[in-house]
């Protein structure tokens, strides 16, 4: 993992102290509301719908167990002993009062974090593939290129009042866990026809009001020529971007205004100019960096309590089957915890859950913990021998939920419940949702199906991307839930498409059962996922099972 | 024609806590929607509302909000001031939380 360097300590310890004074004369009256907004927000301070919210970034997603018993001991000390897992890998108090904010702060920096530019008009905190550095697949850990991008984005002087946030993303694996197409910029580690690594840079990807898939700028950039390329996009979108209108403002727009072609044109401009400013430091830094980001000493490890367990015990046999992914070490395993027990509010841990996290990771897992996208926790790094101890242990903490890309492991966003922006609640519907397929007990049997909630037109919970989207709306006073089908978030991502009316809160549960119910009785067997049933017969079953029987219901009850 | 003006509270969120809050009779500041001045006339409910932004120190993103007349006092007719009167859905936090334990001050 990276290490703070005393250059970096020092920044973080100076921004807090910054900070601190000015939270001070916002108190004491010399700051406005007006003056101390933009400041709070550059520190990931909100003011939410029932209290301040405070994002931390947790860069790409990877912590240690410091690291998170020390999120453990904020969420006691100052909030209301939990904390919330974001889709941007990040983790959000939603309590904080305004006089603590500095000390918490303090309180992430003694273990080399902040909540820089998790807010704001901004490049934010990287994303990656929660399976950095494990996965079987991957072609090259994205992690120490995510480093050197915070690295290169921190206190950018051009890159702080950009036209709107600006959020990037870094897979290694073709599969893309980390829904690069989805990203203003997405960058997709591909393998050259030398045996070296490039990078496939996508662009103008997002979802929100305007969903757009990214699309690919470059398809083979050299390792040496990344950031000086990145600082081309990002400072031509700069120059080019809609500061006139909002919500016209991200790139996704500005590249769909000029067309990617003349994007490229004015990218290989620019880059032509950043490309001499590059002296090859960020590649010496680079080095350093991926030095420190060296995988563990695996071990020739055996499996046989592995299998014992796996043969013995069916409720280990349907965590492992739903819950761990292919690891690059023979003998290893990576876990992936659900933070969505059935009923749960997703992405919620409890302090206590998080120290017992963390010292799984101590004790059996490298010391290494990841935040996946999907609101999940990973432990990347398991002999499979040990799983079934650390099976038991989750259990006995209720993280045990083997719903990995089921039914139940849904992506919500903290809707009106919390965020100040939403214009309908996500989080009661997603715990209905999981507590009803729970209850009907056909959720190992429906298998794959990624459903995704938003709250709001911003789309925070990718419902664009999900196989069931659901996005929430303010309709004339009372919230009503649009459903959209077929959305991906792969490395083919695909946009959902809207089934038509909206559902009401009552309503919506059993719509997305009627949906369900339409897959059981169309799926050829089954090993056809939903996705590739609705890919094969299209929108037209599942519309009619959504709303001839809603008519037929209404006209039963009339 | 113009639109009738209908009845509404001064609310917004408390500078320290962040808590939702509103404007009393008193000029005090409750966590209690029930006890909040309700304003059934546009001009008055102006100058009340300039009266809580005067006051930043106390209150962030002071605005006015729809409400109605109801047995136990005003209540809100929009569901996001039902959600910011009552607390989020998940936990007995915020409010509830408040309701079943401590005072409002």
């Amino acid at each position: 993992m990276y290490r703070y360097t005393d250059f970096d300590a020092g920044f973080v310890a100076e921004r807090n102290c910054q900070f601190r004074a000015q939270v001070e004369r916002r108190i004491d009256g010399s700051l406005t509301e007006d003056e101390f907004k933009p400041l709070r927000l550059m520190n990931g301070l909100y003011l939410q719908l029932h209290a301040y919210m405070l994002r931390v970034a947790i860069p790409y997603g990877t912590l240690n167990s410091g690291q998170m018993r020390q999120l453990a001991y904020i969420a006691e000390r100052w909030d209301k002993g939990y904390g919330h897992f974001t889709t941007r890998q990040n983790i959000q108090f939603n309590w904080p009062e305004l006089r603590d904010v500095p000390d918490i702060l303090d309180a992430l920096a003694e273990v080399e974090m902040h909540a820089i530019q998790t807010s704001g008009n901004t490049i934010r905190n990287v994303t990656a593939d929660h399976f950095a550095g494990a996965a079987a697949d991957e072609v090259a850990d994205p992690r120490p290129v995510a480093e050197l991008i915070r690295q290169w984005s921190t206190d950018h002087p051009e890159f702080q009042f950009l036209p709107r946030k600006f959020k990037v993303a870094v897979t290694g694996s073709p599969e893309d866990r980390a829904v690069t197409a989805a990203h203003d910029i997405g960058l997709r580690i591909v393998e050259t026809a030398e045996g070296g690594i490039a990078y496939r840079v996508l662009v103008g990807g997002g979802l929100g009001r305007t969903p757009m898939i990214g699309k690919v700028l470059h398809d083979a950039l050299p390792e040496a020529d990344l950031l000086p390329y990145l600082e081309a996009v990002v400072s031509v979108w700069n120059l080019l971007g809609r500061r006139d209108n909002k919500y016209k403002s991200r790139i996704k727009i500005t590249v769909h205004e000029h067309g990617i072609d003349e994007i490229r044109r004015l990218v290989e401009e620019r880059f032509a100019e950043t490309r001499t400013a590059f002296t090859g430091i960020d590649q010496e830094m680079l080095a350093a960096i991926r030095s420190q980001f060296a995988p563990p000493a695996f071990e020739q490890a055996s499996t046989g309590a592995f299998e014992a367990a796996y043969e013995r015990d069916p409720v280990f046999r349907a965590w492992a089957d739903a819950n761990l992914a292919a690891h690059r070490a023979p003998g290893y395993a990576i876990a992936q915890i659900s933070l969505k027990a059935h009923g749960e509010t997703p992405g919620d841990a409890s302090a206590a859950q998080m120290r017992v996290m963390a010292d799984i990771a101590e004790r059996f897992g490298h010391d290494e913990l990841r935040i996946s996208h999907e609101q999940n926790v990973v432990l990347p790094h398991l002999r499979k021998d040990d799983l079934p101890e650390i099976h038991a242990i989750l259990r006995e903490h209720r993280l045990a939920t083997a719903n990995i890309g089921k039914i139940s492991d849904i992506i919500a966003c903290p809707g009106m419940d919390y965020c100040a922006l939403a214009t309908a609640r996500s989080i009661p519907i997603a715990q209905e949702i999981a507590t009803r397929f729970d209850a009907l007990k056909t959720e190992a049997d429906i298998g794959d199906l990624k459903i995704k909630i938003s709250g709001c037109i911003n789309a925070c919970g990718h419902h664009h991307v999900g196989h069931i989207g659901i996005l929430g709306l303010d309709r004339a006073g009372v919230e009503n839930y649009q459903i959209t089908l077929g959305g991906d978030q792969g490395p083919d991502a695909t946009l959902g498409s809207r089934t038509g009316p909206g559902f009401s809160a009552d309503e919506i549960v059993p719509a997305i059962e009627r949906i369900v119910d339409a897959y059981l009785d169309l799926r050829e067997d089954r090993n056809e996922t939903f996705l590739e049933t609705y890919r094969r017969l299209g929108m037209a079953p599942f519309k009619a099972a959504l709303y001839d029987k809603a008519e037929e219901a209404r006209a039963n009850a009339a | 024609m113009p639109r009738a003006f209908t009845p509404k509270v001064v609310t917004g969120n408390a500078l320290l806590e962040g808590d939702v809050i509103y404007l009393t009779e008193a000029d005090g500041w409750s966590r209690d929607l029930a006890e909040a001045e309700v304003l059934d006339d546009e001009a008055v409910a102006q100058l009340r509302l300039l009266d809580a932004q005067s006051r930043p120190g106390e209150v962030v993103g002071a605005y006015l909000a729809d409400v109605s007349p109801g047995a136990n006092g005003p209540e809100p007719t929009h569901f996001r001031e039902d959600f910011r009167r009552t607390g989020p859905s998940n936990y007995s936090h915020g409010k509830q939380e408040q309701r079943s334990g401590t005072e409002f001050s």
